[in-house]
């Protein structure tokens, strides 16, 4: 049992079921982020936990009691909107009250409320302000006031900054970050930006299709993604996935492919799982993420396990911290990140350390992760 | 060469605005023509038009006929003056373009942030309602109207006009909050505003504009309506278009022209006023309407 439960929840429109059987169940404190493409159902995930559209079937728990059919004002939440939905023809502090004034709350606690959040939020000298008024920033800020001053059990985020400028967005996702640092509270929210998802969670649902791929620790979806899905979503560059064949022998398990010469490489894999074993003479894909992906001297010391090969560099991108070099290993075009000077230029060989201890292995059938 | 050709762009440019402007001018001259002699006729003694000065300023200026079309010209068999078919149409139209904007605007609401199975077809029907010739609904609404009792009166008078516009004003508000983020209703049911207090406190703050469009138009349409003032509520209960036909066609012996003029600029006054007061809004609020809807 969570704090909130979200148990085989699935939606449809008509006969069309956009969510299937959903099940997610979100700690006290947590910071949940649904990530995924657009149109996957993310939005409509949360707007049934707002209430916002009606359960299909299963049901959605908030501190143990059952809140399908419940009304979005008595189910203690508080969303802050993509568009920010900031009501026009009221002040910031109106609009700030609303929902205290709806709920009955007397106008001197509501001023009192509405004070500290405003001093929370550094919002104070806006409050006598129109929201046409704002830039985007302070309306976003408005936003989550608006959200903040119910004191609500969970907080719903749907995309809250997909309206902003890059840099502002930056700087709204630390905020946020140390908002739920300083305050504790439970959120919820919803983005299609894996960065923003990676950075800002404690736990992430990745998306698709009205099915959750994979739930688990920024780090368990990175490292460990559940499939293709995962794996190529989450992360940029996206992972390297390169057709492998398995060969066993003995207590090793190799991953068998050519360099861009055609000769023939073989890669032990680390610490092979049984399962691994049996798809011995089998064609799989091997996923190599590009910082796994390295020259020699920039691979990971504390790595147990480093395979280096020699290829041919077809593009370099400097990245300023680092340069992207392509190459092109099994007929896949290859991203590694090496060191900001390293020194490769396009046509030349150079070496490549594969860490093998963050090689993921994927069956091209059921595009599964074989774990 | 370029300076030259550039010189004569704006010669061109200045011979056909000045063209442009001339041609305007005539036509508000000729559509200002009409006012002009009902203006003219009716601030001037009887004899004077008959001389057949019609186009003429009055020599003899006089509000005579202006005092006789408002208190004591005839109507009918009384001696009344429009003065009490004024206030019946006032009496009809108030409450008419009262009830008709305020369920245009519920429509609009219900139908863009309420959406229920069917309520496209709903809406479809509703404006159909606004294509059905007035010569069809005479007789049921004749016999409904006698069903209620409201035969004759302001009332009744009120209900067919209430009916008629609604069709209207559902679809000027609808097409306006089609416009309006859903989920700003959506941020105020999570705040815990109900059904009414969404309407009250975040919509019709924002519904300006197309509240004096639907208003203005109903008005007019209400205010000038004819036919339906001449079917149900013929006699002393009579809106003012009605009175002013009677004006026109009950003079015994000479036909008082001027007064018919200055009795027809008092029907059409209302009106008027209402485009002086809310023209510039109600271009605006058609613009918002169609652009964003
Ligand atoms: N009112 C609706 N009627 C029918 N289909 C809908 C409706 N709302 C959303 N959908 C469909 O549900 C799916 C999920 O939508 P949504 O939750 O908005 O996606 P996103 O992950 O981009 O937020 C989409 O395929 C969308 O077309
Ligand atoms: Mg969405």
């Amino acid at each position: 049992m969570g704090f909130l439960d979200i148990n085989n929840v699935t939606k449809s429109y008509g006969t069309v079921e956009v969510l299937h059987r959903v099940n997610i169940a979100v700690e006290e404190g947590e910071f949940l982020v649904l990530v995924g493409p657009s149109g996957c159902g993310k939005s409509t995930l949360l707007n049934m936990i707002a209430g916002l559209e009606e359960i299909t079937s299963g049901d959605i728990r908030i501190k143990d009691s059952v809140m399908n059919g419940v009304h979005p004002s008595n189910r203690n939440i508080a969303m802050v909107f993509q568009s920010y939905a900031l009501y026009p023809n009221m002040t910031v502090g109106q609009n700030i009250t609303f929902g205290l004034e709806m709920h009955g709350v007397p106008k001197p606690e509501r001023e009192k409320a509405m004070a500290d959040v405003a001093r929370l939020l550094q919002i104070e000298q806006l409050l006598d302000r129109k929201p046409g008024q704002l830039s985007g920033g302070q309306r976003q800020r408005v936003a989550m006031g608006r959200a903040l001053v119910r004191n609500p059990d969970v907080f719903l985020f749907d995309e809250p900054l997909s309206n902003l400028d890059a840099k502002l967005r930056v700087d709204m996702r630390t905020e946020i970050k140390k908002l739920h640092q300083k305050l504790g509270t439970t959120i919820v929210y919803v983005t299609h930006d894996q960065i923003e998802a990676m950075t800002l969670s404690t736990r992430i649902a990745v998306m698709n299709g009205g099915y959750v791929q994979q739930l688990g620790t920024p780090k368990e979806i990175y490292d460990t993604p559940a499939n293709l899905f995962v794996a190529t979503f989450m992360g940029s560059p996206s992972m390297n996935l390169i057709n492998v064949t398995v060969q066993v022998d003995g207590n090793s398990v190799y991953a068998k492919t050519q360099n861009d010469q055609g000769k023939d490489l073989r890669l032990a894999l680390y610490e092979p799982s049984e399962a691994l074993k049996a798809f011995d003479g089998k064609d799989v894909i091997l996923g190599v993420r590009s910082e796994a992906l390295t020259d020699v001297e920039g691979a990971d010391q504390r790595s147990s396990h480093v395979e280096v090969i020699r290829n041919t560099v077809t593009v370099t991108e400097p990245a300023g911290s680092d340069t992207f070099v392509a190459t092109t290993v099994g007929g896949a075009e290859c991203v590694a990140r090496m060191r900001a000077d390293t020194d490769v230029s396009p046509g030349q060989q150079a070496e490549f350390a594969f860490n093998m201890e963050k090689a993921v292995v994927f069956d091209p059938e059921t595009e599964n992760r074989i774990q | 060469m370029a300076i030259a050709s550039s010189d004569t762009a704006i010669r061109t440019g200045r011979f056909t605005r000045t063209l442009i402007y001339v041609v305007l001018i005539l036509f508000v001259l000729f559509y200002m023509l009409p006012l002009y002699v009902m203006l003219v006729n009716s601030v001037k003694p009887l004899g004077e038009i008959t001389g057949g000065g019609m186009m003429s300023l009055p020599t003899a200026f006089t509000l005579e006929p202006w005092a006789k079309a408002w208190s004591t010209a005839q109507i009918g068999v009384e001696p009344t003056g429009l003065q009490p078919y004024f206030w019946n149409s006032i009496s009809m139209v108030v409450p008419a373009v009262v009830i008709s904007t305020t369920l245009g605007a519920l429509n609009g609401y219900i139908l863009t942030k309420w959406r229920f199975r069917g309520d496209t077809i709903l809406f479809g029907l509703m404006l159909f309602s606004c294509f059905i010739p007035f010569q069809i609904v005479l007789i049921p609404m004749a016999a409904i109207l006698g069903k209620l009792g409201l035969s004759g009166s302001t009332a009744g008078l009120v209900l067919v006009h209430v009916v008629y516009g609604v069709g209207f004003s559902t679809l000027y508000f609808r097409n306006y909050y089609a416009a309006f983020p859903t989920e700003l209703v959506r941020a105020a049911q999570i705040d815990g505003a109900g059904f009414f207090q969404i309407f009250w406190r975040i919509l019709l703050p924002s519904s300006g504009p197309i509240i004096v469009v639907c208003v203005i138009w109903q008005f007019t349409n209400i205010w000038n309506d004819f036919l339906f003032g001449a079917s149900f509520a013929s006699g002393d209960g009579a809106p003012m278009t009605v009175a002013l036909n009677n004006l026109v066609q009950s003079s015994t012996g000479v036909k008082e022209y001027n007064v018919h003029f200055a009795g027809a600029i008092l029907a059409a006054m209302p009106t008027l006023l209402v485009y002086i007061v809310a023209g510039r809004y109600f271009v605006r609020g058609l613009m918002a309407g169609s652009v964003k809807g």
